[in-house]
C-alpha cells in the first residue's frame, strides 16, 4: 500500500512534495480519492456544449458561498436595520456594491445554469437506469435551491421582498385545515415581521447551504459511481479496452474535461461580468424595482411578480381557478409541477435514452414541453390582462383573460409531457442506437 | 470460524433488539424535536402584541368607522345607522357571495349583516385581493361609484367594491368577502376583537 502510490505519484512530484504526498497517503486516501473522482474517472469522449453547465453550477455555488460570507459581515438581519444595511453595503462598504451584485446576479445565473443542466438531462435521458438516484439528488438540489432563493429574497427587506414572501407564505396558508396555523408557524408571528426576517436569515446562511453542500456531494458521488451519460445515451462501460481496463470511449476527466470546463468558465465569467458591471438589475428581472423601496406592511405594490426563475410555476398558480373559495387547487398544481420531476425515471418506457434516437412523437412532446415552460415563464412576469379579454359572447370562457386561458392550456401541456410519457415513449418509432459514441 | 460465529448469533433476537432500540431512539429524537419546532411559534412578545383588542363603543357615533390595529392589520368597527341596516338585503343581485358561503367569518357572522348585532359591523380592513386597505364610502349613489352604489367600501388599488357588510360585488378582482375576525361583546359598550371564547 505505502509503496505503490509512491511509484505512481513520484514522476510528476519529485522531492519533498512527493514525500509529503506519500506521508499523507499512508494516513488518508488522498491519491485514491483523486484517482477515483478525477484522474482515473473516465468520462465519455463525446461530451458537447450541454455538458458545461454542471461544472458551472459548482462554480456559482462556490461564488455564492464566498460572496454570501462577505455580505453577512455588514448585513443586519433586523427589520429596523436590514434595508439600510443593504444600502450601506452598496454605498459605503469598500467594493460592497461588487460583492452584492455578484451575489444577486449569481442567484439568477445559478437558476439559468441549473435549468440548462436539467434540460441536458431531459434531452439525453440522463435520468434513466442506472442514474435514477443521481437524478433524484439533482431534483432535491433544485428544491433546496428554490428554498434558498426564496429565503434570500426577503433579506433586503424591500417592498417586493415583503410582499413576495407574503404571497408565498399565504400559499401554505391555503392548505386545508392546518394552513392558518402552518403560516403562523413559518412566520413566527401573525404577519411577516422581524421574527420572520431573522429566521429566514438563519435558513438562508446556515441551514440550506449545508443541505445544498451535502446534496451536491451525494450528486457527485452517485455520478462517479454510475459514470456520466453522454449525448448518444449509450453506456460506455459496456465496451472496455482489455489492455487498459478502461472504457474505449472514455477519456480521463483530467486533463481532458478539466481543460474543456475551463473554457466554459472563461466564457461564463465574461457574460457574468458584463451583467454585474453593466446591467446588474437586468431591467428589473434580476432585482425588481419595488425592492428599492423599504418594506411597508400597509401598502401593496401595484403589480406583484416573483423573480423570473419562479414565474413558470407562479403562472400555473394563477391559472388554476380557486375552487370552493380556496386557493388550494392552484397551490397543489404548483407543488405537483415540481414533484413530478422525481418520478420521471419511471415514466419513461423508451428503449433508447437520447433524443437523437427517439421517434417523432417524443420530439414533439419535448418541444411542446419546452415551449410551455418558456411561455408560462413569460406569463408569470406580466399581469394577466396582457393579451386582453375574450369577447363576452363565448360560452364558458367568455370574458376571461386571454393570458389566463393560454396559461391553463400550457399547464395541461406541461403535465401531459409527464403523465402521458409511459404511453407515447412506448408507442414511438425509435431509431437504432450506435454501438460506439458518435461525435 | 465463520460457521461457529454464525451459530452463536440468534438473528431473531438481533433483529428485535435493532428494531426496539431504533424505535426508542426515534422516540427520543421526536421528543427533542418538540422544543425546536415550538421555538418557531410566535414568541411571548409576539403573542402579546397579537393579543385581543378592547374597543370602547362609546367612542363611535352612528355612521362612523373606527380603525384599530390587531395583529399588524387594520380592523374596522362601524356603527351602522338603521338606514344602512335596512339597505343590506336590497342589492343581493349585485354581489358575488351574498350568503358568504365561500368567505371567511365566524359562524355567528354568517348572515346578511355579517355581524353579531346588525348595527355593529366588525371586519378586517384588508382587501381579499392583494391586501390593500379599502376606503369607507357610505354615501349612497356616490357620483364616481355609480347610481346603484348602496354605500360600502371601495379599494383604491384595484377598484374592488364591497357593500356595508363587506360583501364583494360580482366581477371584482377580490375573490371573496372581507374577513370577519372572531369577536364578542363583553358588555353593551365594550367590544373585544380577536377572541370569542367564553370567559375571555
Amino acid at each position: 500500500m505505502s509503496n505503490a502510490p509512491k511509484a505512481a505519484i513520484a514522476p510528476p512530484f519529485p522531492g519533498i512534495v512527493g514525500d509529503a504526498i506519500v506521508w499523507i497517503d499512508a494516513r488518508f486516501p488522498l491519491v485514491k480519492l483523486y484517482k477515483e473522482q478525477v484522474g482515473d474517472y473516465h468520462a465519455p469522449k463525446n461530451f458537447n456544449f450541454w455538458y458545461y453547465f454542471g461544472s458551472l453550477a459548482m462554480l456559482i455555488l462556490v461564488m455564492q458561498i464566498v460572496t454570501g460570507i462577505f455580505l453577512t459581515m455588514n448585513y443586519k438581519p433586523d427589520a429596523k436595520f436590514a434595508f439600510a444595511s443593504v444600502e450601506y453595503i452598496m454605498r459605503d462598504v469598500s467594493w460592497g456594491w461588487l460583492i452584492r451584485y455578484m451575489h444577486s446576479t449569481g442567484a439568477s445565473m445559478f437558476f439559468l445554469v441549473v435549468y440548462l443542466h436539467m434540460m441536458r438531462g431531459l434531452m439525453y435521458g440522463s435520468y434513466r437506469k442506472p442514474r435514477e438516484l443521481l437524478w433524484i439528488f439533482g431534483c432535491m438540489i433544485y428544491l433546496a435551491l428554490m428554498a434558498e432563493a426564496f429565503f434570500g429574497y426577503l433579506l433586503p427587506w424591500g417592498q417586493m421582498s415583503y410582499w413576495g414572501a407574503q404571497v408565498i407564505i399565504n400559499l401554505f396558508g391555503a392548505i386545508p385545515i392546518i394552513g392558518d396555523d402552518l403560516a403562523v408557524w413559518i412566520r413566527g408571528d401573525f404577519s411577516i415581521s422581524d421574527a420572520t426576517l431573522n429566521r429566514f436569515f438563519a435558513f438562508h446562511v446556515i441551514a440550506l447551504p449545508l443541505v445544498l453542500l451535502g446534496l451536491v456531494s451525494a450528486h457527485l458521488v452517485a455520478l462517479h459511481e454510475v459514470g456520466s451519460n453522454n449525448p448518444d445515451g449509450i453506456e460506455i462501460n459496456k465496451d472496455i479496452d482489455p489492455l487498459t481496463g478502461t472504457p474505449k470511449d472514455g477519456i480521463p476527466f483530467h486533463p481532458y474535461y478539466t481543460l474543456k470546463d475551463v473554457v466554459g468558465v472563461v466564457v461564463f465569467l465574461a457574460v457574468f461580468s458584463a451583467i454585474v458591471f453593466f446591467a446588474p438589475e437586468m431591467g428589473g428581472y434580476f432585482l425588481e424595482a419595488p425592492n428599492f423601496i423599504q418594506a411597508d406592511p400597509l401598502k401593496t405594490p401595484e403589480h406583484i411578480a416573483p423573480v423570473w426563475y419562479f414565474t413558470p410555476f407562479y403562472a400555473m398558480l394563477r391559472a388554476v381557478p380557486s375552487m370552493l373559495g380556496s386557493q388550494f387547487p392552484g397551490v397543489a398544481v404548483m407543488g405537483a409541477a415540481t414533484m413530478i420531476l422525481f418520478i420521471l425515471p419511471w415514466l419513461d418506457r423508451g428503449k433508447v435514452k437520447s433524443v437523437r434516437y427517439r421517434g417523432p412523437i417524443y420530439k414533439r412532446f419535448l418541444t411542446a414541453f419546452v415551449i410551455s415552460f418558456l411561455v408560462l415563464g413569460y406569463l408569470g412576469v406580466v399581469p394577466t390582462t396582457v393579451w386582453g379579454q375574450l369577447s363576452k359572447g363565448l360560452p364558458l370562457i367568455g370574458g376571461a383573460d386571454v393570458a389566463t386561458i393560454v396559461a391553463r392550456v400550457l399547464t395541461v401541456v406541461y403535465f401531459a409531457f409527464f403523465i402521458l410519457m409511459p404511453w407515447y415513449t412506448k408507442a414511438d418509432k425509435e431509431k437504432p442506437e450506435p454501438e460506439r459514441v458518435t461525435f | 470460524m465463520t460457521a461457529i460465529v454464525l451459530n452463536q448469533v440468534d438473528p431473531k433476537k438481533r433483529r428485535f433488539l435493532i428494531v426496539a432500540s431504533s424505535v426508542v431512539g426515534a422516540g427520543a429524537a421526536a421528543a427533542v424535536a418538540v422544543p425546536f419546532v415550538a421555538s418557531m411559534l410566535p414568541s411571548a412578545r409576539a403573542a402579546a402584541a397579537g393579543a385581543p383588542v378592547l374597543v370602547d363603543m362609546n367612542k363611535i357615533e352612528p355612521g362612523q368607522l373606527l380603525t384599530v390595529e390587531f395583529r399588524g392589520a387594520p380592523h374596522w368597527v362601524v356603527k351602522r345607522t338603521p338606514e344602512m341596516v335596512a339597505q343590506l338585503d336590497k342589492h343581493d343581485a349585485l354581489l358575488a357571495d351574498s350568503k358568504s358561503d365561500s368567505s371567511k367569518q365566524p359562524e355567528y357572522a354568517k348572515n346578511p349583516a355579517r355581524s353579531l348585532k346588525p348595527e355593529i359591523f366588525v371586519a378586517r380592513g384588508v382587501c381579499t385581493h392583494l391586501g390593500c386597505t379599502p376606503t369607507f364610502r357610505k354615501e349612497i349613489g356616490a357620483a364616481d361609484l355609480g347610481a346603484d352604489w348602496p354605500g360600502g367600501y371601495f379599494c383604491p388599488c384595484h377598484q374592488s367594491k364591497f357593500d356595508m357588510s363587506g360583501r364583494v360585488f360580482a366581477g371584482m378582482p377580490a375573490p371573496s368577502n372581507l374577513v370577519i375576525p372572531p369577536y364578542q361583546f363583553l358588555s353593551d359598550t365594550s367590544l373585544l376583537i380577536g377572541d370569542d371564547s367564553k370567559g375571555a
